[in-house]
């Protein structure tokens, strides 16, 4: 791989600790929205590594709802309340599920990726609010969590949930990173940048776009999991389209520079939220708004170019400045 | 048999609807290239201001006959300020942009729009049903229908009329179709687009108001209704290919008439059937069925 030790993996692998030990330090409410956010977090990192491609998914809250919803019905009628293994089973109904879609998305690129996306994400919400056996709209409540047989039960439980949160979200954040490091996401650059010219030189756009989508969609079906046992409870809003549309904001917000950036910007915008929602709730969704318009007009790459310039101006005022041929 | 005229009646109603919710939207995109999810924030102004004015004017107690002047008149006033607002305040600014991008823009004017219905209105239902009963009921074989669901549908097919005529029979309709075939040429005709791109969205939010407006009357007008109908106008502009009027109108009839038939035949699938719709068509002709062709330039 690399000559030197990556960075941003060693920032994450120091971070862990960190979070496990905010558990026994911070006071409990804050925990809590640590972890939902965590929960979310990797579903925005979902749409971020699709970003790399340039593509927006305005449906990234279906595998989100895939993940929640695939636990919570194994829970509800096999019975199963094993971490792990549901864990499992929602991270195979993403797949099945990306995998094939991903032939039909694939296809289609900016906008139409966007509503695509979006539609598809609508026809589960539409499934799931007219499922009375699932709850309709109000959803159904989940289990408290096993580990392999170790049923913890009151704080210990909410402890162990939480630091097995940390874990996955650690590794699937590492994960995500050296695919971003690789061949694949070095592709997915090229593709945002001209996509003609990646298939000329002799790779398919289609088959990376593919891997991508499906990658995206496991890794926003474990959050699912994750929030869905977080909260013990689902519903169709996971899917619906301004859940998704919160994921987009999340990851323009952040940037897509840092595969950290888009868990750091969920989870302030958690804790923003709680303050807005506290001192004026009807201007909510206006402040998001203003906030995305602003971040859009003068911070194009994200809050997290702030960071990354300070760190390296000489390279990036480099690439600024190199004409982009062609064009 | 009664069923197969439940579906029919109610189908061209909700296409009628869908039309001239979604006409605007793919306008705006024909010409601006911006998919414009605030359009959903234009349809909400549109629905308040016209069930709000109706409520104060019904309190005074006069006849309920110039309500029909009312809805018009709300959507105007609504389409208007917020169009104008929307696009000399803050898209001018970003013309020329990735498309994507105007897509996130877009979506933030939606968000902020939710909240200044909120902050204006509060967020209580608003009911104004008496425009949708004051000419009463007409029997279709047996079934009892509002005709004011006929003047919807009514509306609907001027406006498509009207659209249509303006921009294959009028100078500045011509123009428009030049800059939508071509805007950079246009441009160096000595067209001045960005008044063309002012005029449009105008008249897209106009058109999106006008929607709410009308059919304030048959609904309870509560937030959230910008949110659910931007995701049915996608659906129908995206069967009858973005940019496309004709193609709107298509989508509105084929989403209509599959929603109709859900609801009388198997009501859980409502919404379920009409993104069905749209995925069929789609794996058939990947940009809708009106699709305008592109060149594709390196």
């Amino acid at each position: 791989m690399t000559k030197s030790f990556d960075r941003t993996e060693l920032g994450l692998i120091i971070a862990l600790p960190i979070l496990i030990c905010i558990a026994f330090v911070l006071p409990k409410w804050i925990v809590n929205y640590v972890q939902v956010s965590m929960g979310t977090g990797l579903v925005a990192l979902g749409v971020m590594i699709q970003m790399r491609a340039g593509l927006v998914s305005f449906g990234q809250g279906l595998y989100f709802c895939v993940g929640g919803y695939a636990a919570g019905m194994a829970a509800k009628f096999m019975g199963i309340s094993d971490l792990f293994v549901l864990l499992a089973i929602g991270i195979i109904a993403a797949l099945v599920l990306a995998t094939i879609l991903g032939f039909l998305l694939r296809r289609y690129r900016e906008i139409f990726y966007a509503m695509l996306s979006l539609a598809v994400s609508m026809i589960l919400f539409g499934l799931l609010s007219s499922t009375e056996d699932l709850g309709s709209t109000d959803g159904f409540n989940l289990p408290t969590a096993t580990y392999l047989g170790w049923a913890p039960a009151g704080e210990t439980a909410r402890l162990t949930l939480y630091i097995i949160t940390c874990f996955v979200v650690i590794g699937c954040a590492i994960a995500l990173n050296r695919f971003l490091k690789g061949p694949i996401g070095y592709i997915n650059e090229a593709i945002r940048e001209n996509e003609l010219r990646v298939e000329y030189l002799g790779t398919s756009a289609h088959k990376a776009v593919h891997i991508t989508y499906v990658l995206a969609a496991i890794v926003s079906s474990v959050g699912g999991v994750l929030w869905a046992l977080a909260l013990g409870h689902v519903d169709p809003e996971m899917t619906n389209w301004t859940t998704s549309g919160q994921f987009v904001f999340v990851s323009i917000l952040s940037g897509v520079g840092n595969i950290a950036a888009p868990l750091i910007g969920t989870f302030i915008l958690e804790i923003v939220r709680i303050f807005a929602v506290e001192i004026s709730p009807n201007t909510w969704q206006m402040i998001l708004g203003t906030v995305m318009l602003l971040t859009i007009i003068f911070l194009p790459k994200g809050l997290w170019s702030l960071i990354a310039k300070k760190k390296k101006p000489q390279k990036e005022r480099l690439a600024a400045s190199a004409p982009a041929a062609g064009e | 048999m009664l069923t197969a005229i439940a579906i029919t009646v109610d189908g061209l109603g909700f296409a009628a609807w869908l039309f001239l919710s979604s006409v605007g939207l793919t306008l705006i995109y024909g010409v601006m290239r911006i998919l414009n999810i605030a359009h959903g924030g234009f349809y909400a102004l549109g629905a308040y201001s016209s069930a709000w004015a109706i409520g104060l004017y019904t309190q005074t107690g006069n006849t309920v006959a110039l309500t029909f002047f009312i809805i018009p008149i709300a959507a105007l006033a609504a389409g208007v300020v917020s169009g104008l607002l929307v696009e000399r305040g803050i898209l001018r600014f970003m013309y020329g942009r990735d498309e994507v991008l105007m897509v996130l823009v877009t979506y933030a004017i939606f968000l902020i729009l939710e909240d200044v219905t909120k902050l204006i209105w509060g967020t209580q239902s608003y009911v104004a049903w008496q425009p949708a009963f004051y000419f009463g009921t007409v029997d279709v074989f047996g079934i009892p229908y509002t005709i004011y669901k006929f003047i919807i549908i009514g509306v609907a097919v001027a406006v498509g009329l009207a659209l249509f005529i303006g921009l294959n029979r009028t100078r500045i309709g011509k123009l428009l179709l030049v800059v939508i075939e071509d805007r950079e040429i246009s441009g160096a005709l000595g067209i001045n687009v960005r008044r063309f791109f002012t005029v449009t969205f105008v008249i897209g939010a106009t058109l999106g108001a006008l929607g709410g407006a009308i059919t304030a009357p048959e609904i309870s007008v509560s937030p959230g209704i910008g949110a659910e109908i931007i995701v049915l106008s996608f659906a129908v502009i995206v069967i009858g290919g973005m940019g496309s009027i004709g193609g709107a109108m298509l989508g509105a009839v084929i989403v209509g008439f599959a929603r109709a038939a859900s609801v009388h035949l198997y009501p859980p699938a409502e919404l379920f059937s009409i993104y069905l719709v749209m995925a069929a068509v789609l794996a058939v002709k990947p940009y809708g069925l009106f699709a305008l062709a592109e060149s594709r330039k390196i």
